[in-house]
């Protein structure tokens, strides 16, 4: 595998990862063993899909022979070195229930006429499928999920809506994921899940992390509203 | 108690921001222009950190039920005590039943009012500052409205009850009634960039549109586009990154900004220079100068010794009055 470096501004640095089956299992080890060694001038990382934001703190390289940039950039070549011995956390596998079709999913149909299938076969496609968190990103906790079956596919909306609500289940292109908060977008709506992605008041305020596994269940309406109660309750 | 009495036109508590949570998909957010926030802090013996008030273009109307000690700090907005000019960049003194409002934009976009103790609200996640795009934090996760009474943190530090005779030094101002020149780090995808687009970016201006918010700015001017279109990947975005849409027209992100985005990059402002950003308004000009990640994160450090060095004279000041 190769990797590369470049700059990001004055506190970051952008690592870039080339040609590697299993990237995001990388990206996610390298992340791990920066957060477990926290070194002095680390601040925080934000992995994607090929590359790994690393936010650093300047003022612990100032007034050496090399710039900040050339000495975070030698730090992180030395760590990467020993990705090897890093572990990834066991993966969490998180259960989605979701409400599909009607008022929360207008665009079932379209995606159905789409690829030529009942609304029932895309719900089937969409709940059989196991999904991995490749990142997170957009807005707060918005997952970026891997693994979604090809046939159930469908291009955005030519015209973006100017508001979702929170708890949308969407797909756009080859991709599906949940809106956590009410943001304008273009996704093809297929449902609405009554779980929280995003509590900001509570101590563990994102629900998903880059690495979870997800699966979606089908939840009639009655269940979706008893369900949005009690999780409301617990928020 | 503080009490509002005209909101303005998008008058929000801010203090730092968030930082540490970007991978959850949190944006750092706090003060635009954090060189006149933390400067406002230090002016009325504040932690840097404190919450205080960002105020933009059109100013509040705030009725003070009590004593206080405030600074304004950033854009000049006309501020006035009472209707006489309030002066700016020094601490203030204000009696109960005082009014403090705001006036004519005169330079700048952004400005602070830091009040001794802070303004007092509840933390979510860590941050006293209001990110509106998901209701959190600041008052009630908005932006404040006419009737809103916001109360006052206990004051830590003495409090200069004289009118003082010293102000903080031009050379901190970030607001530009001229045109300003703000320098840039190469953006990642900045090589993918045609010559012509090079060329286009540092050598002609660029103008703020009435897109301009908390998130970002849109700009208009010459169209900037990649050598051959491709798609990229979406990774990591922070404030003053520059990034250029198909249209060409590039969108330079601000403090409430995404955290990942898909767009190639074509530059980063400098840290020392998004303060000067966070004071552009809408239909001024911009030029762009490049500079190495090293000399940018030169002038970083010698900015950052200068605010040390101010702290140390304010703090000087405040013991001696």
């Amino acid at each position: 595998m190769r990797h590369s470096y470049h700059p990001f501004g004055e506190h970051a640095i952008l690592v870039e990862l080339t040609g590697e089956q299993n990237l995001s299992s990388v990206i996610r080890r390298y992340c791990a063993l920066l957060e477990q060694q926290a070194p002095s001038w680390f601040l925080e990382c934000v992995p994607a899909y090929a590359t790994i934001a690393v936010f650093y703190q300047p003022f612990a390289f100032a007034e050496q022979e090399h710039s900040p940039y050339k000495a975070i950039k030698a730090e992180l070549e030395a760590l990467f070195s020993r990705i090897d011995s890093a572990l990834e956390a066991p993966p969490r596998t998180i259960e989605i229930p979701v409400c599909y079709g009607g008022s929360f999913g207008p665009d079932l149909a379209f995606v159905a006429r789409h690829n030529r299938l009942t609304e029932k076969q895309v719900i089937a496609y969409h709940t059989k499928a196991l999904y991995t968190v490749a990142m997170i990103g957009f807005s707060p906790g918005f997952p970026f999920l891997e693994g979604m079956a090809g046939e159930i596919a469908a291009p955005r909306r030519t015209t973006p809506r100017l508001t979702i609500p929170e708890r949308s289940v969407g797909i756009a292109g080859g991709q599906t994921g949940v809106y956590p908060i009410a943001t304008p977008g273009g996704w093809q709506l297929i449902g609405r899940t009554p779980k929280r992605l995003f509590m900001p008041h509570e101590e563990e305020p994102i629900l998903l992390r880059a690495g979870d596994r997800i699966r979606f269940t089908e939840v009639s309406l009655e269940a979706y509203k008893e369900l949005e109660v009690r999780h409301a309750d617990h928020s | 108690m503080l009490i509002i009495r005209k909101a303005g036109l998008f008058t929000t508590i801010q203090d730092l921001g968030r930082p540490g949570l970007r991978r959850f998909g949190i944006s750092s957010g706090g003060a635009m222009d954090t060189s006149a926030f933390r400067i406002a802090n230090l002016l009325v013996g504040n932690p840097e950190n404190s919450a205080a008030i960002e105020v933009t273009m059109n100013g509040p109307e705030i009725l003070f039920a009590q004593s206080a000690e405030i600074a304004l700090c950033g854009a000049d907005l006309s501020p006035a005590i009472n209707g006489t000019d309030a002066p700016m960049w020094r601490p203030v003194q204000i009696e109960a039943g005082d009014v403090l409002s705001f006036g004519m934009p005169k330079s700048g976009c952004r400005t602070y009012l830091a009040i001794a103790g802070g303004i007092q609200v509840p933390s979510v996640m860590n941050s006293a500052s209001t990110l509106t795009r998901a209701g959190i934090g600041g008052f009630c996760g908005r932006a404040l409205r006419k009737g809103d009474q916001l109360s006052i943190g206990e004051s830590r530090s003495t409090k200069t009850t004289k009118a003082v005779n010293w102000y903080v030094s031009p050379c901190f101002r970030t607001d530009s009634p001229e045109d300003p020149i703000i320098r840039l780090l190469k953006g990642r995808h900045h090589a993918l960039f045609g010559a012509g687009s090079h060329e286009r970016l540092t050598t002609e201006p660029f103008v703020v549109t009435n897109e301009a918010d908390r998130m970002g700015y849109r700009l208009d001017g010459p169209p900037l586009t990649l050598e051959k279109p491709q798609e990229l990947l979406s990774e990591a975005v922070i404030p003053g990154t520059i990034q250029v849409p198909a249209s060409g027209n590039p969108i330079v992100l601000m403090a409430d900004c995404q955290t990942t985005g898909g767009y190639p990059k074509i530059g980063q402002i400098a840290a020392v220079d998004l303060p000067v950003a966070a004071q552009l308004r809408p239909g001024q000009q911009v030029r762009f100068e490049l500079i190495s990640t090293e000399q940018a994160q030169e002038e970083w450090f010698v900015q950052e010794r200068l605010l040390r060095h101010l702290k140390a004279g304010i703090l000087t000041k405040r013991r001696n009055a």
